[in-house]
């Protein structure tokens, strides 16, 4: 009875949105990491890992909270 | 290095003096310190002259879900349902606010326990909007130095402390949505500018967080959810698609959209609602143009490229429209709301949704009241936007918008002004900068040109400006006249900012004042009175009829239960008790039996002169009951299509519940001197039914000035 819960559209666009987010964050990361964009040329790419993981948790946590 | 005054100080001292870049940032930093209270300190007038107390109407509802969040807890505050106010109805309370003043003030509240300063949560309510515009003043720097440079981030700054548009809703007291969220707003934008322009994540998903607030503070902030992707889409129209933007737009949208949907009351709109629309929109429209950006890289060959351009193109359009179609066709996404479509269509409300329309704040802007609340910025802003043109960057770009966009809706809106304001002084802010930095420039070389270093490429270049200096004598005066021009500008700006502030902006409006006729000062404090005359000596279950205006402050201060109040959900109710103030007597009696009214509250400014009382709403009333309940008609109330209250008036009018309640026994008081006893001071005439007499209420307390008057309805007779 407690598996899915009692708040259905809740849990779709909570699945919806993390495959969404998560692929969206993956693009940014390679393009900040990619040597070839000129434009993230002064990026260094320990940062742009450390912003990834803090911008993946955040959107785990709100989905969590979300779930319903 | 030329000798200063600096020079003559004795040696232990003269280890004190700085290099030109500290002294420049100790002087950044003492103005913005400077600034910062100037901003807190501007908006105390009220405080000073009455007392520290929460003003208006909706103010005293937010007073009072913050007092029980601080009491209660925030799962009690979350899941709270109020029974005391719209009866028998009652209202979800946690689903139907927007939580981020009360959490901000009792989070506020709480740390300052925490430090052991034990003040009173009104303390703390009062002064939130002062604290935050203070607060405000330094994201205005922020922003400013990110636009332009760090002095027209200064003069944003001190600009944005005074500017009169932002006080008037922001004073202390005045514990509404706006105090915070115009914070939030100005935070977002220059936090998602600063994304766009580092395209790093983590400003972005700072820009998330300003957003989260923002949605969490006022029902605003459609304004950026739907200025942002129009922001993104004018940058893609104008060839300045980035990765940058990508990163940017992309982490604020999707992680913005789902702490947005956190809170109850927005619930699903930002997938449902027409008004987000155009975020996704710009969303799909983003990662269509990241798709054709790197094929183009990939395939390295123009022809095939643009032939699969417009393939892409044409099949992305359809599938859009398609889905837009559908979409709105099948109403699984609403369409605009009434509130924000009558932005669009300023027509739209006094046709159709009477309550909209009757509300002062809504009515279309006048001129006198843009130069009243922007005095000199009304001229500096088309000179910041020349400027904005011709140094254009994506940050520019955005203020522009911003700034365009928020001025056609403050001239649809008089509210809206607060909106506009941030806008407004940062693109003034500019303006005033880079002119005074020009002309600074101009006093400096002429001076300087005598001293030209030789041999170097400056020097020739120094010695050409003399030479072409020497060819415009007045150049140098001009420059000055010029600044001093300036200047003066500036400082009538302040002086003009500081009395708007003191005469207009600041009172409280529950407790009026005026000039007696030995000029001393006369305080009409009759709200009060009424709402604790209730508090004292009614039933505690007792249920007060009034009109919508005064609601939240008869539950906030007389802690009764109302039958409607200023949140206005629910019209047929408002419609209900419009047409029970618009009946006959006996009429009304039937439908205050049905709602359990135990008392009435009227609100009459005859005997003090005050203007905003209801017989003067009472057309309103008239006109949102008919609206529903078409019995109600407003023409049976007017003569000739005028509003009358004396002998020639209607009469429907002369025996209708609101007029009755208003004038009982009025007629045997003499207003002024010289006038005949049931002289209206507000309307100016003496009224037409002197002798009322009512048979289903009776007088239960009038205030001392007769601005508040409430009736006990009587129980039905034993025998009939």
């Amino acid at each position: 009875m407690g598996l899915v819960g009692s708040f259905p559209f809740n849990s779709f666009l909570s699945g919806v949105l993390s495959c969404i987010g998560t692929a969206v964050l993956a693009v940014c990361l390679r393009i900040q990491v990619n040597k070839d964009n000129k434009e993230f040329k002064d990026l260094p790419p320990e940062r742009a890992f450390a912003d990834f993981v803090l911008c993946n948790l955040v959107l785990h946590l709100v989905i969590m909270n979300f779930l319903g | 290095m030329a000798t200063t005054a600096l020079d003559f100080l004795p040696a232990p001292l003269r280890s004190l003096r700085l290099k030109t870049k500290q002294q420049e940032l100790l002087l950044r930093v003492s103005t913005l310190a400077l600034i910062y209270v100037l901003a807190f300190a501007v908006r105390l007038f009220s405080v000073l002259r009455y007392e520290s107390m929460i003003h208006e109407f909706d103010p005293y509802f937010n007073y009072r879900t913050t007092l029980f969040l601080s009491e209660n807890g925030f799962s009690e505050f979350w899941n709270w349902f109020d029974s005391e106010s719209w009866y028998p109805l009652g209202r979800v309370v946690g689903g139907t606010l927007f939580p981020g003043l009360m959490v901000t003030a009792a989070l506020l509240h709480r740390l300052l326990r925490a430090l052991s300063l034990a003040v009173h949560i009104r303390e703390v309510c009062v002064l939130t909007a002062p604290f935050f515009a203070a607060n405000t003043t330094l994201v205005a720097y922020a922003f400013g130095r990110e636009i332009w440079d760090s002095g027209a981030g200064l003069l944003a700054a001190a600009l944005i402390a005074i500017v009169p548009g932002y006080i008037s809703r922001s004073v202390a007291g005045s514990y509404d949505n706006e105090g915070v969220a115009i914070f939030a707003l100005l935070l977002t934008f220059y936090l998602f500018v600063r994304a766009v322009n580092t395209g790093s994540l983590a400003w972005a998903l700072a820009s998330a967080f300003g957003y989260f607030y923002m949605v969490s503070a006022w029902g605003g902030y459609v304004f950026i959810i739907n200025l942002v992707p129009l922001y993104v889409l004018v940058l893609l129209v104008t060839g300045r698609y980035s990765q940058r933007l990508y990163v940017a737009y992309n982490c604020m949208y999707v992680l913005g959209m789902l702490l947005a949907m956190q809170i109850r009351f927005v619930g699903f709109q930002h997938v449902q609602s027409g008004e987000h629309m155009a975020a996704m929109g710009v969303f799909f429209l983003l990662q269509v143009f990241y798709f054709l950006d790197w094929v183009k890289y990939l395939l390295n060959d123009a022809r095939l490229f643009k032939s699969f351009l417009r393939i892409t193109l044409t099949c992305v359009i359809s599938v859009g429209t398609l889905a837009l179609g559908i979409g709105t066709a099948s109403g699984y996404i609403s369409p605009w709301t009434g509130r924000f479509y009558s932005l669009l269509d300023p027509t739209y409300a006094k046709d159709h949704i009477p309550i909209i329309a009757s509300v002062s704040e809504h009515q279309p802007t006048a001129w006198s009241s843009f130069m009243f609340d922007f005095h000199i910025l009304l001229f500096l802003f088309p000179a910041g936007l020349y400027f904005c043109f011709k140094r254009l960057s994506d940050a520019t770009i955005f203020i522009v918008m911003y700034g365009l966009t928020s001025m056609y809706f403050a001239g649809v809106m008089v509210r809206l002004i607060l909106v506009a304001a941030p806008a407004v002084c940062l693109i003034s802010a500019i303006a005033a900068s880079a002119t005074i930095k020009n002309l600074t420039t101009l006093i400096r070389t002429k001076s300087k040109s005598p001293q030209a270093t030789s041999g170097k490429t400056t020097g020739s270049k120094a010695a050409a400006k003399g030479a072409v200096d020497q060819s415009l004598p007045f150049q140098h005066n001009a420059a000055i006249a010029l600044l001093l021009g300036a200047f003066y500008l500036l400082s009538r700006y302040a002086i003009h900012c500081t009395w708007v502030t003191s005469e207009a902006y600041s009172s409280p409006s529950i407790v009026l004042a005026a000039r007696g006729h030995n000029g001393g000062r006369v305080i009409f404090d009759d709200y009060r009175e009424a709402y604790y005359w209730l508090r004292q000596n009614t039933p505690p279950d007792a249920k007060i009829m009034s009109w919508w205006d005064y609601g939240y402050q008869i539950t906030a201060m007389g802690n009764r239960t109302v039958i409607v109040d200023n949140n206005t959900w629910n019209n047929t109710h408002i419609a209900t008790v419009g047409r029970a103030m618009s009946s006959y007597e006996d009429e009304a009696y039937e439908i205050m039996q049905s709602l359990d009214v135990n008392y009435v509250l009227v609100v009459f400014g005859g005997v003090t002169g005050y203007s905003s009382d209801d017989i003067n709403k009472f057309l309103w009333m008239v006109r949102i009951g008919g609206g529903v309940f078409p019995v109600i008609k407003e023409p049976d109330y007017l003569v000739n299509g005028e509003y009358r209250v004396d002998k020639g008036a209607a009469p429907k009018m002369l025996n209708c519940l609101m007029y009755k309640l208003c004038y009982y026994r009025f007629g045997e008081l003499t207003t002024e001197y010289g006038k005949p006893p049931g002289y209206d001071r507000v309307r100016g005439v003496e009224i037409g039914n002197k002798d009322i007499k009512l048979e289903y209420l009776e007088e239960a307390f009038t205030t001392s000035n007769w601005i508040v008057r409430i009736y006990k309805v009587k129980p039905p007779k034993n025998r009939s």
